[in-house]
């Protein structure tokens, strides 16, 4: 599976290469085998880096890209080939996808489970739906307010969210998202209450381009901004930001003690998370052209924990492949087993839980290791 | 000359427990003290008061004039308090070289953009590494370490920012004999402007690394001075003597 590529995991394996730039501590850290050659300098702060270190760097970041972009490519084409409902279907994956990366960043990468990332989602969603029906029908419009409105939404909540931990982090979160949700259906004269705000416009994604009437020009809409989103995360994540991240889940009264803000790390984690969540708002609302609070609501807050939960928490690849596969089972299985969704979402669950400690990307790094293990002995 | 650290009628009380009761405590730049006494003692409570992760109940806390009572653990690492932890703290799941540069991370004076800043980092890191017998481990998670090693690289994490004061908390607890010589020679190769306080049940160490030593009994300080006067003195040879007192071995 291309997923397997697109997995991405904290920096315990890896350096932090950031972009195309390669660092010698990242080659120090990416080369398997020991063979990049670095040893310990004398003096001053250069590490002396190998030929074979830089190119085992360039290949592993090079192999990364390659999987997102073959899972990207693979999107697109299911685009082409399938039929007008399986079109949006995938679009609203892609849209809950981006709710699933935002949890993941929050509870695989800050270590904080959280059931409130529907709160920035809603925010989002709304703004964007409140501005196409204003008349502003461009996309980018839509996405960037989008973005801001659920990263000041974010940071403003998470002030009092980040102070919690574990168990109360997860019901203060409920909360939030549980009053969002309930503002969404309460304030009939701005969301349209719990009818939601339906005829909304069709999205022209920038100025001089004609509306996507058509469902297939809609996903693939969804697919760039989603792509565009995903580039973005995954290079913060394997920055020093994701190891400050990793760092602070695996012991914050450490990274305290060495001097590190942690409550600011974890707000501008959360806040960044809204803003992603905010993103998939927007595109929600692209693909339904309709929403209402019952896409914002806590069903939607516990299928997506879920989703990231079987996909693998720290993995981004992982939250699509999960949130594709909570969807499927909901929306798919729906017809030919009408009623029992609910029962096949609760067997998958218990199965990840017991079964793929670690999800499906947890799964793929094991059976990558036998991999290795058996070339050896060969 | 002002002392480095100026902590005065120190308390903290936890649930109407007095668990250090009116400490002081004065520590010149470079300064070497041990803390000993028996469990329950107060000494890792101290530690955690002049440490920043407890906040005391009563008294005031100085680091080099500046008073530092109400002042949170992050900033006061900034400022130069380091801590080594009772189980070693590690961030488990990044290499050893990693845990190194975030320890460094907020101390750094490599300005610019990260990636040069963690390669100046790494640099270093591994200058250390090498030196506490840990190089072959460096791309290691921490986490695979044996509790030896573990230790060892605690001590490490908090040495990297260069503190001005080293809060040592048992040390040398569950070392071997090949490790404790690597902690000696740690302890000895200390810059000599950093002021360390020792909280260490080992008195083998206690009097070969102190150049002061209290005894805190119920929280409060029972004697004070250097580590043959502290072992003369006849009110802890009677409170030590008298019950089974894991320092007095």
């Amino acid at each position: 599976m291309s997923g397997a590529d697109a997995t991405i995991r904290p920096a315990g394996s890896g350096g932090m290469g950031r972009g195309g730039e390669v660092t010698a501590a990242a080659a120090v850290a990416m080369d398997p085998t020991g063979e990049a050659g670095i040893r310990a300098p004398r003096h001053g702060s250069r590490l002396p880096v190998t030929v074979g270190g830089l190119v085992a760097t360039a290949l592993a970041s090079a192999r990364g890209v390659i999987g997102y972009a073959v899972l990207g490519l693979l999107a697109a084409g299911a685009g082409a080939v399938a039929d007008a409902y399986t079109t949006v279907t995938l679009a609203r994956i892609l849209a809950l996808g981006l709710l699933a990366v935002s949890v993941a960043v929050v509870t695989g990468w800050a270590g904080l489970p959280s059931l409130g990332q529907v709160a920035p989602f809603a925010v989002g969603a709304y703004t964007a739906a409140l501005l196409a029906r204003a008349g502003h029908p461009i996309g980018l419009v839509h996405v960037g307010a989008a973005l801001v409105a659920a990263g000041l939404f974010a940071a403003a909540t998470g002030l009092a969210v980040v102070r919690t931990r574990g168990t109360a982090f997860l019901m203060v979160t409920l909360a939030v998202g549980e009053l969002t949700a309930a503002v969404a259906a309460r304030w009939t004269s701005l969301t349209g209450g719990s009818d939601g705000l339906a005829g909304i416009p069709a999205t022209r994604p920038v100025w001089g381009v004609p509306a996507l009437t058509d469902d297939r020009h809609v996903y693939w809409y969804v697919l760039a901004v989603t792509a565009l989103v995903v580039a973005v995360t995954v290079a913060v994540l394997r920055s020093a930001a994701g190891l400050l991240l990793t760092g602070v889940r695996d012991h914050e009264a450490r990274m305290r003690a060495c001097g590190h803000p942690v409550a600011v790390y974890l707000l501008a984690a959360y806040t960044g998370a809204g803003a992603i969540a905010g993103v998939g708002g927007a595109l929600l609302v692209s693909a339904q052209r309709y929403i209402s609070p019952a896409d914002v609501g806590f069903e939607v807050a516990a299928l997506v924990l879920l989703a990231v939960i079987v996909g693998g928490t720290t993995s981004i690849g992982g939250a699509f492949v999960g949130a594709g596969l909570i969807v499927g089972t909901r929306d798919w299985l729906a017809g030919p087993w009408p009623g029992h969704a609910p029962l096949l979402l609760g067997t998958v669950l218990i199965a990840t839980v017991y079964l793929l400690p670690g999800g499906l990307a947890g799964l793929i790094d094991r059976l990558r290791q036998r991999a290795a293990r058996l070339g050896v002995r060969s | 000359m002002t002392a480095l650290l100026a902590a005065t009628g120190l308390r903290y009380t936890y649930r109407r427990l007095a668990a250090v009761d009116g400490v002081d405590l004065h520590l010149a730049p470079g300064a070497q003290h041990a803390l000993i006494g028996p469990n329950g003692a107060g000494k890792t409570t101290l530690l955690h008061l002049l440490a920043g992760t407890l906040r005391p109940t009563g008294g005031r806390i100085r680091l080099a004039g500046r008073d530092i009572t109400r002042t949170g653990p992050a900033r006061r690492a900034r400022l130069g308090i380091a801590r080594s932890f009772q189980t070693p703290a590690l961030l488990d799941s990044l290499t050893v070289l990693d845990n190194l540069v975030l320890a460094g991370w907020r101390h750094t004076h490599a300005s610019g953009w990260a990636p040069a800043r963690y390669r100046h980092l790494a640099g270093r890191a591994l200058a250390d590494l090498d030196a506490l017998g840990l190089a072959d481990q460096a791309r290691q998670p921490a986490g695979t370490l044996p509790h030896g090693q573990r230790r060892l690289l605690d001590i490490a994490v908090a040495l990297t920012g260069a503190p001005k004061l080293l809060l040592l908390d048992e040390p040398a607890a569950g070392l071997e004999d090949a490790d404790l010589r690597r902690l000696r020679a740690v302890l000895r190769g200390l810059p000599p402007e950093t002021a360390v306080v020792l909280v260490e049940h080992n008195l083998d160490l206690v009097l070969a690394a102190a150049d002061t030593v209290t005894v805190l009994h119920h929280g409060r300080i029972l004697a004070t001075g250097s580590p043959h006067d502290v072992a003369a003195d006849p009110t802890v040879r009677e409170v030590y003597l008298g019950g089974p007192i894991e320092a007095v071995r």
